[in-house]
């Protein structure tokens, strides 16, 4: 692969997705601080119980079949 | 209210935590880090979601920012890193629309049917790969400029391009097309 191979997918790349400064929506058209100052002030989300449940049933499974940790790696 | 008018004296503030400090900030650079994300991601209504989720990190990071630094390049990393984790989580191969953005003056020697065949394979590129394809390639951003948003070296980011435009051949070699 060369330079003219690089050149010629940037410019079949150029004519199907045209750069964004060319289209409408590149400029910023409304302030976006009252949807910053809502995020800022939206309470902090909450862990769900049941994510908290299945943590302490993975830790106690992990501490009762240690063997069961390169598994658990391996699947993640 | 204090007025705050020099940019040093709203980092020193920003850093404190000061929310009049951030506002300034964030009406100061939100148009920049708009324009940056919408390149990345190509779409506006993404791209202003993902500008709050960068000032959101920009403000919960505000006691790790060194005032002494530009604040400019730090908030282009965020962005970067913000529109980066939005491609991964995002649908792998996006819809695509039925009409294709043209560019003001297409080429004649390529077929509807080229553009919307490059546009799947572009769809398909790793996340990484689709960022650095995008602001090379189309956007034409200096690789320095890419590098820094992207906390890597120039020659990694030449690396990304390379390994973008090999993957395009290969899958445009796949839907029968010799780029």
């Amino acid at each position: 692969m060369n330079n003219h191979d690089q050149e010629r997918i940037a410019h079949l790349l150029k004519e199907s997705l045209p750069p964004i400064g060319t289209r409408v929506g590149a400029e910023l058209r409304r302030d976006l601080w009252p949807a910053m100052l809502k995020r800022l002030e939206a309470p902090p989300t909450a862990v769900p119980w049941f994510d908290w449940a299945l943590l302490a049933a993975v830790a106690a499974w992990l501490v009762f079949f240690p063997g069961a940790i390169p598994v658990l790696l391996y699947h993640l | 209210m204090p007025v705050l008018e020099q940019p040093s004296d709203v980092l020193r503030q920003f850093c404190h935590g000061d929310l009049e400090a951030f506002e300034a900030l964030f009406r100061r650079h939100q148009s920049e880090v708009y324009g940056w994300i919408v390149r990345i991601v190509r779409d506006p209504a993404t791209a202003e979601d993902l500008t709050i989720e960068t000032f959101w990190r920009i403000h919960r990071a505000h006691a790790r920012f060194d005032p002494v630094r530009t604040f400019g390049p730090w908030v282009r990393r965020i962005a970067t890193n913000a529109a980066l984790d939005h491609l991964k989580t995002a649908r792998y191969e996006t819809d695509l629309p039925d009409d294709l953005a043209s560019p003001p003056s297409p080429d004649p020697g390529i077929s509807d049917e080229l553009r919307r065949k490059t546009a799947r394979a572009f769809h398909r590129l790793p996340p990484k790969l689709r960022v650095a394809a995008t602001l090379a390639l189309i956007e034409e951003q200096p690789y320095k400029e890419i590098a820094e948003a992207l906390g890597i070296s120039s020659g990694a980011v030449k690396l990304r391009v390379f390994r973008a435009v090999r993957f395009l051949r290969k899958e445009l070699k796949r839907q029968g097309i010799e780029p």
